[in-house]
């Protein structure tokens, strides 16, 4: 009723290819962006961001990168974590080395450093697929753990191991305040999630979907099996990238090697894997799924004032959490994704359903 | 389709759910209350540890409500929080704890990863962050770190200790020896490593580094080196699973426990009770005497778990290291507010930053700690603004099969050692973040 799409031609093809073909999601959309933008910053809470909207938004970037390799390309990866530590390793000694370094330069630079090192562990997918494929990469996760661990060099010497930056500055501005923090996570996040959104609708998009599917198919009509498989890996693990430099930079300010451990790679995973495989939106749904219910599972004890022991609530934190998941992934194997395409659907013909 | 309607009203109900959260959960406090963030872990490869800790933090603020009925008629609110030891949910806890009430009156995170993560935060915060015994070990340094009080003591403190432990036993000179360091691969046990390099070139013995990879319950292929090797001495810088996992391969190996020397969060009760005969020997250091019980102890037992108030399950474990560093801490920080109630004004429920003077000018002689049931655990401890430690006293503690044996000897680091190491990477700290020393005269 209020969705319907009557009167809305396509007269050019240039309308019939527009990312958003509908008005009222484009109105939707921009009303959304409004508020993200605009009245978020003005409303929200010092805990709000810092604890729940800043990690948020970096984890679905990570996700989104991740979901071009796993979702769209068909190539599983448990080496995100590796990714995303390259990029904060890699934009981190960007920053400390050189004098007067950009932060975009350094996130863009860690993003870069990412990506070839996705190359790099990209080739053995040329041989390997499924879950071998996922073992290998685990390799990658390991080797970096190693790397960060033990190369003083990485961690420019410091005797702890661990690392810290400090005085961010975006073009001149501060970024000392958490909405600052958080409109600087929420442009790039915009940012590379159209370019990533455009990506796979154009040819390269296509390429990587056919490689899915059957790549001895796609290989047969002509796709090379080399460029569509490396450059997944390479968008991939540039967006990862930057996003393991955001987590390191904005969100955590000083980090050890533990915080990019195997356990954000399967974090990364399953996000990618609850939110819809193939699904830019997904990966979106998927991180909100995944940061956002355990910290208001853990709250909820708070709210109601019930007495139950820190470590209970954990407990039950946990277990709530995992049977969410196989509840999920039972009643729609698809992702919250495709939840969200059936309500958009059902939305469509209401109240008239056929 | 009906499954899917379940699943579509179910994420629906979910995402409602999640916006409830959007206005922040400002949950009622009594007015006048002063409030306590209370970070713990009592989940995951640390909850050995972290348990007995978190329980001792809660049972001395339970016991100072019911005992004294707070501080000065303050009532102690506090909150625990999660971390499970790790940095970002520890960021999460402290961004969640830190404007309750009046404010937090000061953080123990109980790891020194989450207190890396939150020294910097702090700074614009305005909190305090009390590490006693772990932290940053050159945050000793006042001028530096304004809100750091890594109180009684550091990992360099504890480290230049064992090692006059050790020389003591080698009839004064470490020369030509082999001493290993066995840690727990993180910043928590890579902190003593360069005050042992420092050392190992002037008193002229051997390092050998063993990291062990968390949690640390597989050491086989280390301890195998260990034997291979052959170093004198073992320091054993472990915390919760690791630990009994370290002196079960070291007996295994045949590594004597007697040379063996692990820092106070290796040396609970927890740690070694289990193995009993077989960690006999084994060393701990310990926080000025936190080994001994005192009236705290029997006040704890009488006001708070005999009425059936106690945190922990039952009473046994009143007088377990752990449990009695988590009150140490608590009574710290309760001290801290009754100093800085004497400035700022008696009875009123005080903000993190006058707290934070309260911590700066810490004063506890013999006779308050004899007072507060501390007389036994404790030597007197005085705080100034450029020396946030306060007093470093350790002691020797080693485990006879059934209990803890406290060695005679009362032990201070060398100043000559420490001075100029936490000199040095003080500046640096501040070089590198760009803060300005402040002056203390």
């Amino acid at each position: 009723m209020f969705y319907r799409e009557n009167g809305q031609f396509k007269t050019s093809y240039q309308s019939d290819l527009q990312i958003f073909p509908i008005a009222q999601d484009r109105i939707a959309l921009a009303l959304f962006a409004l508020v993200a933008f605009v009245a978020v910053p003005m409303l929200a809470s010092d805990y709000l961001f810092r604890a729940v909207l800043v990690p948020f938004l970096i984890l679905s970037l990570a996700a989104i990168g991740l979901n071009v390799l796993v979702g769209y390309c068909g190539q599983i990866s448990l080496g995100t974590g590796a990714f995303m530590a390259v990029g904060a390793y890699a934009a981190y000694n960007l920053n400390a080395r050189i004098e007067g370094m950009p932060l975009l330069l350094s996130l863009i630079g860690g993003g870069l450093c990412a990506m070839a090192f996705g190359i790099l562990f990209g080739i053995p997918s040329l041989r390997i697929r499924g879950l071998y494929l996922a073992v290998a990469t685990l390799a990658a996760q390991f080797f970096t753990d190693w790397f960060t661990n033990r190369v003083a060099w990485v961690t420019n010497g410091s005797s702890s191991g661990s690392v810290s930056v400090s005085a961010l500055q975006f073009f001149g501005i501060a970024l000392d305040t958490p909405a600052r923090k958080y409109l600087l996570c929420l442009s790039l996040l915009v940012l590379l999630g159209l370019a990533a959104k455009n990506l796979v609708r154009g040819a390269i998009g296509r390429e990587w979907m056919a490689m899915r599917d059957m790549d001895v198919a796609a290989a047969v009509i002509g796709i090379r099996p080399v460029y569509a498989k490396l450059s997944a890996f390479a968008v991939s693990s540039f967006i990862v990238g930057v996003a393991g430099a955001l987590w390191g930079f904005v969100h955590l300010g000083a980090w050890e090697p533990a915080a990019f451990g195997i356990d954000k790679s399967f974090q990364l995973l399953f996000m990618v894997i609850i939110g819809g495989l193939g699904s830019i939106v997904g990966a979106v749904f998927g991180a909100a799924f995944i940061v956002l219910l355990p910290l208001f599972l853990n709250l909820v004890p708070h709210w109601l004032g019930l007495a139950i022991s820190t470590g209970t609530a954990s407990f039950l934190e946990h277990m709530i959490f995992g049977a969410l998941i196989v509840f999920f992934l039972i009643v729609e194997p698809h992702g919250l994704a495709a939840l969200w395409a059936t309500a958009r659907q059902k939305l469509r013909l209401w109240p008239f359903p056929h | 389709m009906k499954f899917q309607s379940i699943a579509l009203a179910a994420a629906i109900a979910a995402a409602g759910l999640s916006s409830a959260m959007l206005p922040a959960p400002a949950r009622a406090q009594a007015a006048g209350e002063q409030f306590i963030p209370l970070l713990v872990y009592r989940t995951g490869q640390f909850a050995p540890l972290g348990i007995p800790w978190a329980d001792g933090k809660q049972d001395y603020l339970k016991l100072i409500n019911a005992r004294d009925g707070g501080v000065n008629g303050v009532k102690l609110a506090y909150e625990e929080c999660e971390t499970a030891y790790d940095a970002a949910k520890g960021v999460e806890c402290y961004d969640r704890l830190k404007a309750k009430g009046t404010g937090a009156s000061g953080f123990d995170p109980q790891s020194t990863g989450i207190t890396f993560a939150v020294t910097d935060k702090a700074f614009n915060d305005k909190v305090s962050i009390e590490t006693m015994g772990y932290g940053l070990s050159q945050s000793v340094d006042g001028t530096v770190f304004e809100w750091n009080f890594p109180l009684l003591g550091t990992y360099w403190t504890a480290t230049d200790v064992i090692l006059q432990d050790i020389a003591k036993k080698e009839k004064g000179s470490l020369k030509g020896k082999k001493i290993a360091l066995v840690y727990h691969d993180s910043p928590y046990g890579k902190e003593p490593i360069l005050l042992l390099q420092k050392l190992a070139a002037q008193d002229g013995f051997e390092l050998a580094l063993f990291p062990v990879t968390p949690p640390g319950v597989e050491q086989k292929s280390t301890w195998l080196q260990i034997r291979q090797q052959k170093p004198d001495y073992v320091l054993f810088w472990s915390a919760g699973v690791m630990t009994p996992a370290g002196i079960r391969e070291a007996q295994a190996s045949g590594f004597p426990r007697e040379k063996m020397y692990s820092v106070w969060w290796a040396g609970s009760d927890h740690d070694v009770k289990d193995i009993g005969a077989g960690a006999k020997g084994y060393n701990t250091v310990t926080i000025h005497n936190s080994a001994s019980r005192d009236k705290v102890h029997d006040d704890l037992k009488k006001f708070v778990y005999d009425k059936g108030q106690g945190t922990a399950a039952n009473a046994d474990e009143i007088g377990v290291m752990a449990h009695t560093r988590g009150m140490m801490i608590a009574m710290l920080q309760v001290e801290a507010i009754r100093a800085a109630q004497e400035k700022y004004g008696k009875g009123k429920a005080l903000t993190p930053e006058q707290v934070r003077w309260g911590y700066e000018n810490l004063d506890l002689s013999a006779d308050k700690l004899k007072a507060l049931g501390f007389g036994e655990i404790m030597r007197p401890i005085k705080t100034s603004c450029s020396n946030h430690m306060g007093t470093d006293w350790a002691r020797i503690a080693q485990w006879d099969g059934a209990k803890w044996q406290v060695q005679p000897d009362w032990y201070q680091s060398r100043k000559a050692n420490l001075d100029p190491l936490v000199a040095e990477y003080s500046a640096k700290y501040a070089k590198d973040k760009n803060i300005k020393p402040r002056s203390c005269s």
